[in-house]
């Protein structure tokens, strides 16, 4: 067999086993494996929650709590600041990307500071760091326990609440390690919104 | 809980599922390409594409047919996402221009997974699917196909064929990755990365405002982007996405699944070459690079040294919180050690000397434990030239696995050495002496000024050149200059290598064995991990400290 008729030989088995693995790993791998997801249609679908019957959102995606123009809804517990978007757009997910030394980033977190110490009348040096800093997603939906302990008093005085039963809600919010060792200590923001909107005063 | 505690007890968890893979899971994958049995869907498969399976190829075959697959593989996804808006499931999306298709498509079949782009702005349904995550599969079936194909050129004697590449990449994909992907998607789904076909929802709030719940197979694809250290995100988050990595845990499933093939291929090679030590050996020198270099980035990281994350008071800027510090550097280290690249944690916003270690990570060459396949065959033509430099030493004849190693194959094992060093270097230069692109490069590009703004450009040809796919993402790469120097980086980075490899399987396999004597060098005991360890800094690590001294040195040692 001469070497060019070989290679074509070659080009045209490529062409043919790719056209075969793109069926079988392009399409029916996929289907098969959306059909298996049926049998978990709620964590197939985004793990969605409904209040009233209406989806507000998802578990696991992180929402920003505030006003048209992006100010901080005092009511609400708020999320971490984030880079997606405008600030939390699940159509666009993203960090920031800024490095350590980036004049932007070292500017954004002393505004913030500012911003939260005012707001939530504390020490600016007791605001936890995740407070302070965008995600790398842009969309978690967690902040630590610390943050949002450090926010019960501003909230139940918005809303008018004993502060007692919105520590207790906070507490009963706080998902600690899985196992005891793998993940940090997290509150589900909308999870403990949804809560709160239901307590009454 | 402090965060040694915390590295030490995930570390452990992780280093504990592997050890039990690695018989189990190794001896599997040595059998799958050492047996003579086909299974009935393959012997139709080879019908349909016209292949005897057993017949062997010669290593310029094996090697053409690599390229002839990998080819036909960049022209189909560059076809699938020029045609894009007359493709089903696309989104309303347009098709993708011309220069960021040229750059994804070839990111895709060299395994790399560089992103100059925004998935959920840029790809529709159909392309991920039917166009990137079938390059999932083949590319990671590729890498693999080479290793062995090396390991058979060890194990063989005066052979002239080193194996049959459609067999070997059928097979893996067939044998190997589908089955564990297919697991590895249910894992996923039930424990929330979604799988569905729905189009980005768009919902009220409970404050009144407008948020967006995305759709889309991910867990199919999600699965075998790990699996295969592939990397490619189906959102642009890539695995710090919540519906990519929702927990902690599934953030330390996603790692044990892109360590699992690498770690357990020394098994298999150990077991083709007839003696398991050689194999313990091999991974004894991956596994120290992983721990050591995971248990130094969780430390940086810890610490969390700069002028920013002091302000906040911890390196939280771009982690996740259900992570934490140790969740994110574990993932970093596992990503960027093997060819995978995903990222749990922007790499952009680590410490400065953190981000260096990511960067370090891949100029290693990714051989701890490296790429599906490119790991194994890249830490052998390590040990290739370790042994021959053990043979100067004493004034020996160089021997590895009863092969001699002549000029010819210590020529291969160092020319592919240069290789990856090489494109590295030259693309990040060049960035910056070509006044026309430098201006882009600074003026566009580069989304931090200075000295980090350089270590992003580094990175980005580290990332390419080693086919690794991780970035310091705020870099926009979807520039003429990136999309076609990356591309370059990334062709290079992975053919050129696999020609040197493939040369130097054919000649092995060529030679006779020569009896073990009392002057061969053991390659199996504490010294030659020692000797091979210290290969690998001198040879890969030291190429690089100037340009590393430049970048993230300069910056975190300020």
């Amino acid at each position: 067999m001469s070497s060019v008729r070989g290679t074509t030989r070659q080009y045209w088995v490529a062409i043919r086993s790719m056209i075969i693995f793109t069926v079988a790993l392009g399409i029916v791998y996929p289907l098969v494996i959306t059909a298996i997801g049926l049998l978990a249609p709620s964590q197939a679908n985004g793990s969605q929650l409904s209040v009233g019957g209406k989806v507000v959102g998802s578990a696991l995606i992180g929402q920003s709590f505030t006003d048209k123009k992006g100010n901080a809804l005092p009511e609400w517990f708020q999320s971490r600041p984030s880079a997606a978007g405008n600030g939390y757009d699940a159509g666009a997910s993203s960090g920031s990307n800024q490095g350590t030394e980036s004049p932007t980033l070292i500017k954004a977190i002393k505004a913030r500071k500012a911003a939260i110490a005012k707001s939530d009348g504390v020490d600016p040096a007791s605001i936890p760091p995740d407070a302070l800093t965008a995600s790398a997603s842009g969309l978690d939906p967690d902040i630590s326990p610390a943050y949002a302990l450090e926010q019960i008093n501003r909230v139940a005085g918005a809303r008018n609440l004993p502060v007692a039963d919105v520590t207790k809600l906070v507490n009963s919010f706080i998902t600690g390690r899985e196992l005891g060792y793998i993940g940090d200590p997290t509150v589900n923001v909308l999870e403990l919104n949804i809560a709160l909107s239901k307590l009454k005063g | 809980m402090n965060n040694t505690w915390l590295f030490i007890l995930q570390a452990l968890t992780v280093i504990v599922v592997l050890g039990l893979l690695y018989r189990p899971l190794g001896g599997y994958m040595a059998h799958v390409y050492t047996t003579q049995k086909n299974l009935r869907v393959e012997r139709g498969f080879y019908r349909l594409i016209g292949v005897d399976p057993a017949s062997e190829q010669t290593w310029p075959v094996y090697l053409r047919s690599l390229l002839a697959f990998s080819l036909i593989g960049v022209l189909l996804v560059y076809l699938l996402q020029r045609i894009q808006e007359w493709l089903p499931l696309s989104l309303g999306l347009p098709p993708v221009e011309q220069g960021l298709a040229w750059n994804t498509a070839i990111s895709f079949v060299t395994n790399t997974n560089w992103q100059s782009y925004s998935p959920e702005l840029t790809m529709g349904y159909t392309v991920q699917i039917a166009g990137l995550a079938v390059q999932n599969f083949a590319s990671a079936a590729v890498g693999i196909a080479v290793a062995i194909a090396l390991v058979r050129g060890l194990s063989r004697r005066k052979s002239l064929t080193i194996g049959n590449f459609w067999v070997d990449v059928t097979r893996g994909i067939l044998r190997i990755l589908l089955p564990l992907s297919v697991v590895a998607a249910i894992i996923l789904i039930v424990a929330g990365v979604i799988q569905n076909f729905n189009p980005f929802e768009h919902i009220t709030t409970i404050t009144g405002g407008s948020a967006v719940i995305p759709g889309g197979p991910v867990a199919s694809q999600e699965a075998i982007k790990e699996i295969g250290t592939n990397g490619g995100g189906f959102f642009n988050a890539n695995s710090a996405h919540p519906f990519e990595n929702p927990w902690p845990w599934t953030s330390i499933f996603e790692i044990i699944l892109m360590l699992a093939i690498p770690f357990a291929l020394p098994r298999t090679f150990g077991k083709m070459v007839g003696d398991n030590r050689q194999g313990y050996a091999i991974l004894s020198v991956m596994g120290i690079f992983w721990i050591a270099s995971a248990a130094l980035l969780t430390l940086l990281e810890s610490v969390g040294s700069g002028t920013a994350s002091q302000l906040a008071g911890a390196a939280m800027e771009g982690k996740e919180t259900r992570f934490g510090i140790v969740g994110s550097t574990l993932f970093g280290t596992s990503s960027t050690l093997t060819s995978t690249g995903a990222v749990n944690a922007m790499h952009d916003s680590f410490t400065s000397l953190g981000g260096g270690l990511a960067m370090l990570n891949m100029m290693l060459g990714e051989v701890a434990p490296g790429g599906v396949g490119s790991g194994l065959y890249g830490i052998l033509a390590v040990a290739i030239v370790a042994v021959f430099v053990a043979g100067l030493m004493v004034g020996r004849t160089p021997e590895y696995l009863g092969k001699k190693l002549g000029g010819r194959e210590i020529k291969m094992a160092s020319i592919y050495i240069l290789i990856t060093p090489t494109i590295v270097l030259l693309g990040t230069a060049l960035s910056f002496a070509i006044p026309a692109v430098e201006a882009s490069v600074t003026g566009t590009s580069m989304a931090n000024p200075g000295l980090h703004g350089y270590s992003e450009v580094l990175y980005a040809f580290t990332s390419a050149g080693n086919n690794n796919g991780s970035a310091f993402a705020g870099l926009t790469a979807s520039t003429p200059w990136f999309d076609t120097a990356l591309g370059v980086a990334m062709l290079l980075g992975r053919f050129l290598p696999m020609v040197f490899i493939l040369a130097l399987a054919g000649s092995l396999a060529a030679q006779d064995k020569v009896p073990v004597t009392a002057g061969t060098l053991p390659t199996h005991r504490p010294q030659f991990i020692g000797l091979l360890i210290g290969t690998i800094l001198i040879v890969s690590a030291l190429t690089y400290l100037p340009v590393l001294a430049l970048g993230p040195l300069a910056e975190g040692l300020k």
